[in-house]
């Protein structure tokens, strides 16, 4: 130890600080390790990329409909038209950034609430372990997207904050029950036991002694979060739930269905909003199986061991 | 015994805190449904129109408390009252559960026996052919959302190669009938629907079927079992798999809620007559009873699959039973 004496209770910050560089540097390394996990991180720099700048990706004007109606794909409109002429293309570009909004803000939300639920019913144990406990229970089991269309008819063209909203009172309870379980695990380890003899407070114990251990089934919590909520955002807005005047994959499918594309020859316009939302998906969960990779050492074995199990 | 009331308790709080989720949404969320319901009764002498306030729940001055007792009697004894076209919610709903039924039923079932087999084998075999052809399939089965599952094969067999009609549950004019032609003109029509749901679910069978044997084949048992020189097939099924297969039953009911979920989706893809399509037009035409019916319907049938299994794992595995 380069520090030995820096107390923890005398520089709390700088404890949790260093506690969340250690975990982000070796969780960076095991990313870089990881092929799924490169890959998966590339498809996400490319998506970010595009929602920061599509301006950069496509000049046109998403909404403008001043093109001819029904196009098929041609070199001017890579993926044709609507059916009032807009360019299908322009809008899988644009609605790229309001998707990934929607996508992290969920899963960070979700992530922050399954934390605080989870990590509280652990560490406090007792009553306000077993009504959490329950109340996670009721969550899981109460059919999510049931739930979810009936609360977004109530809020039919609310928009943005409204679907966040929803999906995050609907999607925290798995990531809680996992991160209690974990928290459940650490609770009874010596360096806790030396905090509380220290005369911590518990919100200083959360934060600094149990979170940083925690930190992978935190990320892994928020990616699993997020594959959840690409596919169950879009498929509300894919139902009509959203607004259908912000642009996000989720309407384009809407309206693309609403207008019977795949029908009626102009499949691209329903098939490349629906590929961009699997390709989200799918660099999150690329990401979501590395970190079980990392997390379960049984599973990492496998490569390793080809030769002689075959 | 204990384990019992647990359960029973834990099922009972919740189809409570499901009935009372199902009372308050459509009072306390902005837009009352069920002036929405009435704004399709303009024009009705008031009488009439009173009696219709009554019977949605309305009334201004209404007792919350007395209606809510009233709420949940209701629901208890299976009155659901009238839907927005005036038919018995029952009815209605007895006529698309067949074919949800069916649909979600095979499809479980199918997905369910073929994703924990391959799971079986592909951890049997690990990095073997099938295994590094099932790890990058699984991608595509568990992220790929269920709507585009549903559009892609509505796409290239429905409308490219033409194998499969495009949507409902049977022709436009077949009549219902025990023949051989009709039965073959109801397959045709489920095969793309009954198809998307079992791609959509298989992934999550396989994905834990196949993390689990890998834990369970490092035990001791199992070395024991390779030591005594059984076969593999009785190591692979009778003390693996046996094993393994222990949370994927848990899982089956915690399953059933996002099958259910997906049914609305693939049924509203194929405009596929059965009760998420019956949930969606329903709930999006706010029309309320119908509505209240089938949430509580989906909450009962995933309440009562969790209760099948947690009993069933309890039997299982007598590990569990005091948890």
């Amino acid at each position: 130890m380069t520090v030995p004496m820096s107390r923890p209770s005398t520089a709390p910050s700088a404890a949790a600080a260093r506690g969340y560089r250690d975990a982000g540097a070796r969780l960076g390394r095991a990313i870089l390790r990881n092929r799924k996990a490169t890959i998966g991180l590339g498809l996400l720099v490319v998506i970010t990329f595009v929602a920061l700048f599509p301006g950069l990706v496509a000049p046109d004007d998403p909404q403008a409909a001043i093109y001819g109606q029904q196009l098929g794909p041609s070199a001017d409109h890579l993926l044709g038209t609507t059916q009032v002429g807009e360019d299908v293309f322009s809008q899988l570009i644009w609605g790229t950034r309001l998707t990934l909004i929607i996508t992290v803000a969920v899963g960070a939300l979700t992530t922050l609430i399954s934390v605080l639920v989870g990590v509280t019913a652990a560490y406090v144990g007792g009553v306000a372990d077993r009504s959490l406990s329950l109340l996670t229970d009721i969550f899981l089991i109460i059919p999510t997207l049931p739930l979810l269309i009936v609360l977004s008819s109530y809020l039919e063209g609310s928009g943005t904050i409204a679907i966040i909203a929803v999906l995050v009172v609907t999607g925290w309870a798995f990531g809680a029950r996992q991160l209690r379980a974990q928290g459940l695990t650490l609770r009874t380890r010596a360096y806790l036991e030396a905090a509380r003899v220290r005369g911590e407070t518990s919100p200083y114990i959360i934060l600094v002694e149990i979170l940083p251990n925690m930190i992978s089934l935190v990320v892994a919590s928020f990616l699993g979060s997020a594959v959840y909520t690409v596919a169950t955002a879009a498929g509300l807005q894919f139902l009509g739930l959203g607004n259908g005047s912000e642009m996000t994959w989720g309407t384009m499918l809407h309206f693309a269905q609403q207008n019977g594309a795949i029908e009626s020859g102009n499949a691209l316009w329903a098939l490349a909003p629906g590929a961009a939302v699997a390709l989200l998906g799918t660099s999150f969960a690329l990401l979501n199986y590395a970190f079980d990779e990392i997390g379960n050492p049984a599973l990492r074995r496998t490569r390793r061991r080809r030769a002689g199990a075959a | 015994m204990r384990f019992v009331a647990r359960r029973l308790g834990l099922f009972l709080v919740t189809l409570w805190a499901a009935l009372t989720i199902n009372f308050l949404i459509p009072r306390l969320m902005p837009g009352n449904e069920a002036t929405a319901v009435l704004s399709h009764f303009r024009g009705v002498n008031p009488a009439a129109l009173h009696a219709l306030q009554v019977e949605f729940g309305v009334n201004a001055n209404e007792n919350v408390l007395l209606s809510y007792v009233q709420y949940l009697g209701n629901c208890l004894t299976g009155q659901f009252g009238l839907d927005a076209a005036r038919v018995p919610v029952m009815s209605v709903i007895l006529q698309g559960l067949p074919w949800t039924l069916a649909l979600v039923g095979v499809t479980t079932v199918i997905a369910f026996v073929a994703g924990t087999l391959l799971g079986v084998v592909g951890a049997w075999r690990r990095g073997g052919s099938l295994d590094s052809i099932l790890s990058p399939l699984l991608f595509i089965l568990t992220t790929f959302p269920v709507f585009f599952i549903a559009l892609l094969l509505l796409f290239v067999f429905g409308v490219i190669l033409g194998w499969f009609p495009l949507s409902s549950n049977y022709s436009l004019g077949a009549t219902p009938s025990l023949s051989l032609d009709f039965a073959w003109d109801v397959l045709s029509h489920a095969v793309l629907p009954g198809v998307t749901l079992v791609v959509a679910t298989a992934g999550g069978w396989i994905y834990t079927m196949r993390n689990n044997m890998v834990t369970t084949l490092e035990e001791d048992y199992v070395k024991m079992a390779r030591a005594k020189g059984l076969s593999s097939w009785r190591i692979m099924f009778d003390y693996s798999a046996r094993n393994a297969i222990l949370p994927n039953l848990t899982g089956f009911a915690m399953q059933l809620g996002f099958v259910l979920g997906g049914s609305i989706l693939v049924e509203y893809t194929f405009s596929y007559p059965g009760l998420g399509y019956l949930f969606f037009t329903g709930t999006t035409n706010h029309d309320l009873p119908l509505q209240e019916a089938l949430f509580l319907f989906y909450t009962l049938a995933v309440l009562v699959c969790v209760l099948v299994a947690d009993f069933a794992t309890a039997w299982l595995d007598p590990r569990t039973r005091d948890a």
